[in-house]
């Protein structure tokens, strides 16, 4: 699959239709990760619509990149993403958390487009590396991204796959850090704070790019210049906002997890509409 | 081709090989499959040992990643998700108390083919102590979905365990000792997982033990037994999970009952799985001897410190001869008008 001819426009649509599934699944009988999901989906949309080589028709295709959702409760995000892709059809959306759906709260593997399955935090990198490691001692291309959680980062078994990654010189790993500065009791700065984020990576060997998690161009020129060093890997530390798009749910930190009612996702969903409106 | 039919030595080759300790038999083991297979692949977390043998002779098939067990099964899981066949080396405690969600999701979870090897299993590290002390990481990995549990019973054995772990497509955890222990066999039999060896035939009760210092307790204490006329059959269960039912099934009805024996707690272990199987299917008396529920901060070495737990040949000895005496239970059906009595027991008691 080519990415070259995805245009922007059409990433920003993508990116929008994905916010609609996440509304509708936070709209279903136990609702789900609305904030940390809407931080994350202009990413992905980024990561899957031009950045990833993947076969959504042939998901475990052996020359694919491998993308790691580590966050694992910012499901819907892949989940409406991975839909928008072609993975499954986006109606399937409805589905999640209901009995039989593949769709669970966090991510399975049985979901084609799931590597992982993910929800408790801390094991994304790790995993991701083991996968770069693979791919560059049988001298294979295979790329691994991993998305990270900010709050996430706070589980200490991420430093030891930070260490090691850059120790082993994995150049074919990329880890995003969703850095939208929210953990459920609170902003991440006055739970266990984590800045000097972008030093704290530095000072561990890899390289490091700071980006606005919502600006999908400047998300694509920076995964398109993979790896930034040689023999580095690489960390994208994208500020995002907390429930990005839905003007409701924007930078709140009752945004963490939400069940809409039905009033509430028509409010939140004429909201995403106006948004648009008034960004086009 | 089966496993065992690659390179295994014979005859007195093995017995010189393969007199020592499980760690450097499998060591030697893993290097072997791996010079012969590429897929082979040593993850390290700073254990010791592979730096001048594995890493040296093939770098490409060995990665060191630190002092984190974490990050150890993590990695193991994405080399294993990529068709590697990875080798995930750290002491039996910190795979199991430490790293137990990875191993539980990771790599147990997604079925993938990583074999862990634990070693320094139960009281093996005795003088370290407790920090070092792995007594409960049987009752752990019994409960993980799709891992193999074994327990090789010698150096030898480890190598037989080492190269069928390798052939078998799921997750494998794999519990050695630190020490040299004494040699079980003579020479390199059909190891097969989830068949237990049987060393020795009896009719009167069957010891079932698993890992070396108990399969050497057991095997010293059916001795000991003949001596006083009882005659007991020994079985090495060297797979924890599946767990050969088949034997333990037989003695459940052959026999005045079973006496179990391991290098863990009494509970969650060996005799914990062999309590299982029996009340399910055949009840039968079990007597477990492992290390009793408490925190064991003696100082001393492997077989001190489990003389301390109460894991001794004496004990097994003591436990045997309990079985062959009757119980109350016995000795009241032995009565005449055992039957009646029983019945109006069960009456009075609705009353």
């Amino acid at each position: 699959m080519t990415h070259e001819d995805v245009s922007i426009e059409e990433l920003a649509e993508r990116a929008y239709r994905a916010r609609e599934h996440i509304l509708a699944m936070g709209a279903t009988e136990h609702g789900t990760h609305v904030g940390g999901s809407l931080s994350a989906v202009d990413i992905l949309t980024v990561l899957y619509g031009s950045v990833l080589r993947v076969r959504p028709d042939e998901p475990r295709w052996p020359g694919r990149d491998w993308f790691v959702l580590s966050k694992g409760h910012a499901a819907a995000a892949l989940y409406a993403v991975l839909a928008e892709h072609g993975y499954f059809p986006p109606e399937e959306c409805r589905t999640y958390g209901q009995r039989h759906s593949r769709l669970a709260g966090h991510p399975l593997r049985r979901l084609p487009g799931v590597e992982f399955p993910t929800g408790s935090l801390g094991h994304g990198l790790s995993l991701a590396g083991g996968v770069a490691l693979a791919a560059s001692r049988t001298g294979r291309d295979n790329r691994a991204f991993v998305l990270l959680g900010d709050g996430e980062l706070q589980e200490g078994s991420n430093w030891e796959a930070i260490m090691s990654a850059a120790h082993l010189g994995l150049g074919n790993l990329t880890a995003v850090v969703d850095r939208n500065g929210w953990q459920i009791s609170g902003r991440t700065e006055e739970s266990v704070g984590l800045e000097p984020l972008a030093d704290r990576w530095r000072s561990f060997g890899w390289s490091v790019a700071e980006v606005d998690g919502h600006d999908l161009a400047a998300l694509r020129a920076l995964f398109g210049a993979l790896p930034r060093t040689p023999g580095r890997p690489t960390v994208v530390i994208a500020k995002t906002v907390k429930g990005r798009g839905v003007p409701l749910f924007e930078d709140r930190k009752k945004s963490h997890y939400v069940r809409l009612t039905p009033r509430l996702h028509e409010r939140a969903t004429a909201g995403l509409r106006a948004r648009r409106r008034n960004q086009t | 081709m089966t496993a065992t039919e690659e390179s295994v030595p014979s005859g007195s080759d093995w017995a010189e090989l393969y007199t020592g300790s499980a760690r450097d038999a499998h060591r030697r083991t893993l290097l072997e499959l791996a010079r012969a297979d590429d897929r082979i692949f040593c993850v390290d977390s700073d254990t010791g040992g592979f730096e001048d043998g594995f890493a040296a002779e093939l770098p490409a098939q060995y990665a060191n990643v630190g002092i984190a067990e974490a990050n150890l099964f993590g990695m193991s899981a994405g080399l294993a998700a990529s068709g590697l066949i990875p080798f995930a080396h750290t002491m039996s405690t910190f795979a199991t108390t430490r790293a137990c969600e990875q191993l539980k999701l990771d790599v147990a979870g997604n079925n993938l083919p990583v074999k862990v090897v634990a070693t320094h299993g139960g009281l093996s590290a005795g003088h370290y102590g407790p920090s070092h002390h792995a007594l409960q990481d049987l009752a752990i990995v019994r409960t993980l979905p799709h891992l193999t549990v074994l327990v090789p019973a010698d150096a030898g054995e480890t190598a037989l365990a080492v190269r069928a772990a390798a052939h078998h497509p799921g997750p494998v955890y794999i519990r050695l000792g630190r020490n040299a222990t004494p040699r079980v066999y003579q020479e390199p039999y059909d190891f097969t997982i989830g068949a237990s060896v049987q060393l020795g035939d009896g009719d009167d009760l069957l010891v079932v033990a698993t890992g070396a210092l108990p399969v050497h307790y057991a095997l010293t204490a059916r001795d000991v037994l003949a001596e006083r006329g009882v005659s007991a059959r020994v079985v090495n269960m060297h797979t924890i999970k599946p767990l050969d039912r088949a034997p333990l099934l037989r003695a459940a009805r052959e026999t005045a009952g079973i006496v179990t024996v391991e290098d863990h707690l009494v509970v969650g272990g060996l005799g914990g799985a062999v309590s299982e199987v029996v009340a399910s299917e055949h009840p039968c008396r079990v007597r477990r001897v492992g290390v009793e529920d408490r925190y064991l901060d003696t100082v001393g070495d492997e077989r001190d410190l489990l003389e301390d737990g109460g894991v001794t040949v004496d004990r097994v000895v003591t436990e045997a001869l309990t079985l062959l005496k009757p119980t109350r239970t016995d000795a009241y059906s032995a009565r005449p008008d055992a039957y009646e009595p029983r019945a109006d027991h069960h009456n009075t008691r609705r009353r």
